[in-house]
């Protein structure tokens, strides 16, 4: 059942006033930027070595690390020549003052779930060429996000630790035993993860009358609604999911998608900056 | 990429079930179906069934989960194990977690929440019969049984899903077309407020695509509310011309 926040952050009603006050002037409350920039974005990859793939980004105070782990196993009945992709997020205790331990709660699985359609639909990991044998052996790839300090905008982060870390895995060597088993040699990792295209989310916050992109963790607690936008390299939208109690007119979703579209190049500039294009 | 070979569309351009592209599915509704609930509604888009039931204001049993200033609103979406081809299991899923929280938050824009300080309201929605579009379904079941149920509003709110099937834009996807098309957008809105209260996308669209996909939805929500109108009324036995400052608030 999915209730009401009903332990949220205080933020005061001057702070509030302030925010909406800067952003009416065309200026946000760090001081710093304008309605429709990010902050300062940090891609780094290969932070875990134990990991098949690994990023950490820092998106100014936010810092999402993410892991991909490859391993071999059963496609799903109705998809038996597709490897398999599976997206978790946990909002980690240590990364603020509002999460709690336990299982995740609906707004880690929201999150994973944005993440996880949004690679998926647009196809961006090549599933096709993920079969060892078909219908009995694929690989299995699982992309764990860990949240480690929320300063809002978890969704943009996450989805470029996602990226960072695929476009950072290498699978496994594996043999076929006599007996058709299948083991894997985790300490030889050799073809890079079969990418397709590059995805990364840009999240527009409604606060009162305005609009602003990557939102701060005051900004979002202000905030009426947040959109999230996915993007391919192409620039076609792979994924929208709406969040937050508040509601849009169809006005400002597409302003929203004008700001989104426009600071995409942003993230995917440090996406290739982390990892450079092929042939780049 | 799901749909390669699949043909959906007719060269006449109908869909397989013999729809336009921008038709809705027949769509039935109706509200006080239950004794015990204060307010509830049965809709279906198609083969698609949902019943929506709603209890409150009232006193929440774990009372750590008030608000000072206001109603929190409990939101359950669930599905019923035999409404699938292959038998749902009953606990709830992921996807079920996620659809709680985009249906509560599609419907407390609407809601007076502020009039019911330190209670709850909670909406239940059980999905008997899934043929796609169930989540929009639910908001609009959900909208009718908490008018029925008495609960101030300030509109009434209505969903939709519009999908791309065959490179073409569709108005109230259904299961065939959700499974095998290339995208599906669920939308939820308040016409009377000029308002998007739901807004996904699953799938891949162009910018252009996606203004003319939202636009589609836009419209059929201004119709589904009208049917929601028309029920209510009937209900109630309102004529239209006695509901001057009323719900259009």
């Amino acid at each position: 059942m999915s209730v009401t926040p009903f332990r949220l952050p205080v933020i005061s009603r001057l702070r509030r006033e302030a925010i909406e006050e800067v952003l009416s002037r065309g200026l946000r409350i760090d001081g710093v930027r304008d309605p429709f920039t990010p902050r300062n974005v940090k891609v780094e990859v290969g932070v875990i070595e134990k990991a098949e793939g690994s990023a950490l980004v820092k998106l100014g105070n936010t810092q999402v690390m993410a892991g991909v782990k490859v391993d071999v196993g059963t496609p799903f009945r109705d998809t038996p020549d597709q490897g398999v992709l599976t997206v978790h997020a946990e909002f980690v205790p240590l990364a603020s003052p509002l999460f709690e331990p336990g299982p995740p709660d609906e707004n880690a699985i929201e999150l994973a779930r944005v993440v996880d359609r949004s690679l998926r639909e647009v196809g961006a990991v090549d599933l096709g060429s993920l079969v060892i044998r078909p219908g009995d052996k694929v690989f299995v790839v699982w992309v764990d996000l860990y949240i480690l300090d929320h300063d809002g905008n978890l969704f943009d982060a996450s989805m470029l630790a996602a990226m960072a870390a695929l476009l950072n895995a290498r699978l496994p060597h594996y043999e076929e035993l006599e007996t058709g088993e299948i083991v894997i040699d985790r300490s030889r990792r050799e073809e890079p993860l079969p990418l397709r295209h590059r995805v990364v989310s840009v999240t527009v916050a409604k606060i009162g009358r305005y609009l602003a992109v990557d939102p701060d963790f005051e900004e979002e607690s202000v905030s009426d609604a947040r959109l999230v936008f996915s993007f391919d390299e192409t620039g076609r939208i792979v994924g929208i999911q709406k969040t937050g109690e508040g509601a849009l007119s169809i006005e400002e979703i597409t302003r929203a998608l004008e700001i989104a579209k426009n600071a995409a190049p942003v993230y995917f500039k440090a996406l290739d900056e982390a990892v450079p294009q092929p042939g780049a | 990429m799901k749909a390669e070979g699949v043909r959906l569309i007719t060269e006449e351009g109908l869909r397989h079930d013999g729809r336009r592209p921008e038709d809705l599915r027949p769509i039935k509704m109706q509200v006080g179906v239950l004794s015990n609930a204060d307010g509830s509604a049965i809709v279906e888009y198609g083969k698609t069934k949902v019943i929506a039931a709603v209890y409150g204001p009232r006193e929440p049993p774990q009372k750590f989960m008030l608000l000072p200033d206001r109603a929190v609103l409990r939101v359950r979406y669930h599905m019923a194990p035999f409404s699938t081809s292959d038998r749902k299991n009953p606990a709830p899923s992921r996807r079920e977690i996620e659809l709680s929280k985009v249906i509560r938050e599609a419907l407390e824009p609407v809601l007076l929440l502020e009039y019911f300080p330190r209670t709850a309201i909670d909406v239940f929605i059980e999905v008997l019969q899934a043929d796609g579009g169930t989540r929009t379904t639910g908001v609009t079941a959900a909208s009718l049984a908490l008018a029925d149920a008495g609960i101030p509003m300030k509109a009434l709110v209505a969903g939709v899903a519009v999908g791309k099937v065959n490179g073409v834009l569709v108005l109230d996807i259904d299961e065939v077309e959700d499974s095998m098309g290339e995208a599906d957008m669920p939308v939820a809105g308040a016409p009377d407020l000029g308002l998007i209260t739901l807004l996904q996308l699953n799938g891949v669209l162009s910018e252009d695509e996606f203004k003319r996909a939202l636009d589609m939805a836009w419209r059929a929500i201004e119709r589904i509310v009208e049917m929601e109108k028309e029920v209510l009324r009937g209900k109630y036995g309102l004529a239209p011309a006695q509901e001057q400052g009323g719900v259009e608030g």
